[in-house]
């Protein structure tokens, strides 16, 4: 069969599927290709090219983990000093409220900045999330597109907000405001959670939106079906089907509110003190490592010590990775 | 142009009709006009099956019968329910969907227990006594004919359920409110020939005490179990008649071809 035969077969199949005509075409008219058979067992340029690519690829992610790999390490071999070499005791730098790391090993007790740290990050995120619900229900039930837009934009602008411009603001209008109603300094949790309710917000409410728009359509028309309102839709069925994801995005800001240094150290007061109430100065782990970090000399044990800080960081972050994939995994039951 | 005008649509006294369409249009958009002039009168306690092919109306028209197209279509003209217009604004359309119920094409349970299903509703309109809760349960799943298979697991999630127990669910559950008329919309076409056959038998029992009005791809199963076939085409009723009529003698020229295999 000649080129021009099959030029002419193919103009013929191409009318008939512009005037969606049905045409039989058999198949042997087409013809075949001439096989060179040799070809079957050579490696040609696509065969090269596979190689390359995957060698790319395994090269990128050799970096990557011999990078993890070392960052945990460093940390790691860092913060266990404290204990191996210094002779710190775990339970007393878990339990002590005795922070003065200058003074010996005997008072090395980090409490005071756990419990500061735990209080922050569940207290930005319990206030945080019914306000990051009501925006994400807004937003994907009530809204109307362009209205869903704008608000989309408006959480991807605060997200792009560098932390120290929080900390600004909340040194600027937060702290004060706290001085003037519970007297005192104004520094305090209350300050840092009210600078991380505005910093964990946008996350926890994206991923919300994110979490009510995986929720089937059908759920809703069954309901609807059924005679309940929208809001009965809501509070029945899209809230109760969503619930395993938008606790992961609950999770997702906490780790945030945990990790965030900078606009807490502005508020929070950077006293080691164990925090009675929301309005003293205290300190959480991250702020006493950006406070003291350039006050040390590296392999003292005051520099240990702020090591020992960040391991903990890391295992939390580790923490709330693993509840994340718990929460999910039995979500997707 | 093919010859759109209704071919023959049957009529029943004012007495047996449950549920009346007169001129009902529906557009998409505020210009896509996808049903015209409608008007057709269901009959009490029988089944009618809506047929044609895709893009015909006929789901359309089943949608609006219970206001399910309020928020994606424009519905003009009326659905009378009882001597009252139900297609004006002010009917609480909550209040008529718990007397036209619908069960969807695709098995629809939520992803709750056998028994929240069927006491979703309920309990959303604030029924607390367990006694009539758990009355109404067992009531509707056997009047669904799926009692005797989830009688001992009614705490185990719906979603376990097999496809065709799903439907049947779904039936049950829109039961629990009492309906008078059941939209159905394409209910088997998910679903195995074995589970077809169980849904079938179970919407024939529910005659005795429901109107039925199913949208099905499924001409067999139309001829099967229906009293009443309308036949759409294009977005116009052609042809409603008995299902014997429609598929033995056809009126319109459209509709025979329809029957017969020509097209759709």
């Amino acid at each position: 069969m000649s080129k021009k035969d099959t030029e002419n077969l193919k103009d013929v199949v191409n009318q008939a599927i512009d005037s969606q005509q049905v045409v039989h075409v058999k198949l042997k008219d087409i013809g075949q290709k001439d096989i060179d058979i040799d070809k079957l067992t050579r490696p040609s340029k696509e065969t090269h090219q596979e190689y390359w690519g995957r060698g790319l690829s395994y090269l990128a992610i050799g970096v990557i983990i011999l990078l993890v790999g070392s960052i945990i390490g460093f940390v790691g071999i860092h913060g266990l000093a404290t204990f191996f070499h210094d002779h710190v005791n775990l339970w007393q730098f878990l339990s002590s409220t005795d922070w003065d790391p200058t003074s010996g090993p005997n008072h090395v007790g980090a409490l005071v900045m756990i419990v500061t740290s735990f209080l922050v990050t569940l207290l930005s995120a319990l206030v945080a999330t019914p306000f990051a619900v009501a925006v994400a229900l807004f937003m994907t039930e009530y809204a109307s597109k362009k209205a869903a837009r704008f608000l989309q934009s408006i959480i991807e602008l605060l997200v792009g907000i560098p932390s120290v411009v929080y900390g600004f603001l909340g040194l600027t209008l937060v702290v004060p405001v706290i001085r003037a109603i519970f007297g005192g300094t104004g520094f305090g949790i209350l300050a840092g959670t009210l600078v991380l309710f505005v910093m964990v917000l946008p996350t926890i409410t994206s991923l919300t939106v994110d979490a009510l728009n995986a929720v089937p359509k059908h759920f809703r028309q069954a309901s609807a079906a059924l005679g309940a309102t929208h809001w009965q839709t809501i509070a029945r069925v899209v809230l109760k089907v969503a619930t395993p994801r938008i606790l992961t995005a609950v999770i997702f800001g906490m780790a945030r509110a945990f990790g965030e240094a900078l606009a807490v150290q502005m508020v929070i007061g950077n006293a080691v003190l164990m925090p009675y109430n929301l309005v003293t100065p205290s300190s959480t782990l991250t702020s006493q490592l950006t406070t003291q970090i350039g006050n040390t000399v590296m392999g003292t044990l005051a520099n240990n010590a702020l090591w020992s800080l960040a391991l903990l960081l890391l295992v939390m972050s580790l923490f709330f990775n693993i509840l994340v994939r718990m929460i999910g995994k039995k979500g997707a039951k | 142009m093919e010859n759109l005008s209704p071919a023959f649509i049957t009529t029943f006294e004012a007495s047996e009709r449950a549920l009346t369409t007169e001129h009902l249009d529906v557009l998409y958009g505020g210009t896509i006009q996808k049903l015209f002039d409608t008007s057709l009168q269901f009959k009490r306690n029988s089944i009618t099956a809506l047929i044609g092919a895709s893009g015909s109306g006929k789901s359309t028209f089943l949608r609006s019968l219970n206001r399910m197209n309020d928020t994606v279509a424009t519905v003009n003209g009326k659905i009378m329910f009882h001597g009252l217009n139900v297609n004006q604004a002010n009917i609480n359309v909550y209040e008529l969907r718990k007397s036209i119920g619908m069960v969807f094409q695709k098995p629809n349970p939520f992803p709750k227990s056998i028994y929240d299903n069927i006491t979703y509703a309920l309990r959303a309109d604030g029924e607390k006594n367990q006694q009539k809760l758990a009355t109404i349960v067992e009531e509707s799943l056997r009047a669904a004919a799926l009692w005797d298979e989830v009688k001992d697991k009614l705490n185990q999630s719906a979603l376990a359920l097999s496809g065709g127990q799903q439907q049947r669910l779904c039936i049950a559950r829109a039961l629990a409110l009492r309906p008078e008329i059941i939209l159905l919309d394409e209910p088997a076409s998910a679903l195995d020939p074995v589970s077809t056959s169980k849904l079938e038998d179970t919407l024939k029992q529910l005659r005795e005490k429901y109107t039925m009005v199913m949208v099905t791809h499924n001409m067999q199963q139309a001829a099967r179990i229906s009293d009443y076939t309308a036949f759409f085409h294009l977005g116009h009723a052609i042809e409603y008649d008995t299902t014997t009529n429609i598929f033995t003698n056809p009126q319109g020229a459209i509709t025979e071809a329809y029957i017969q295999g020509s097209f759709g």
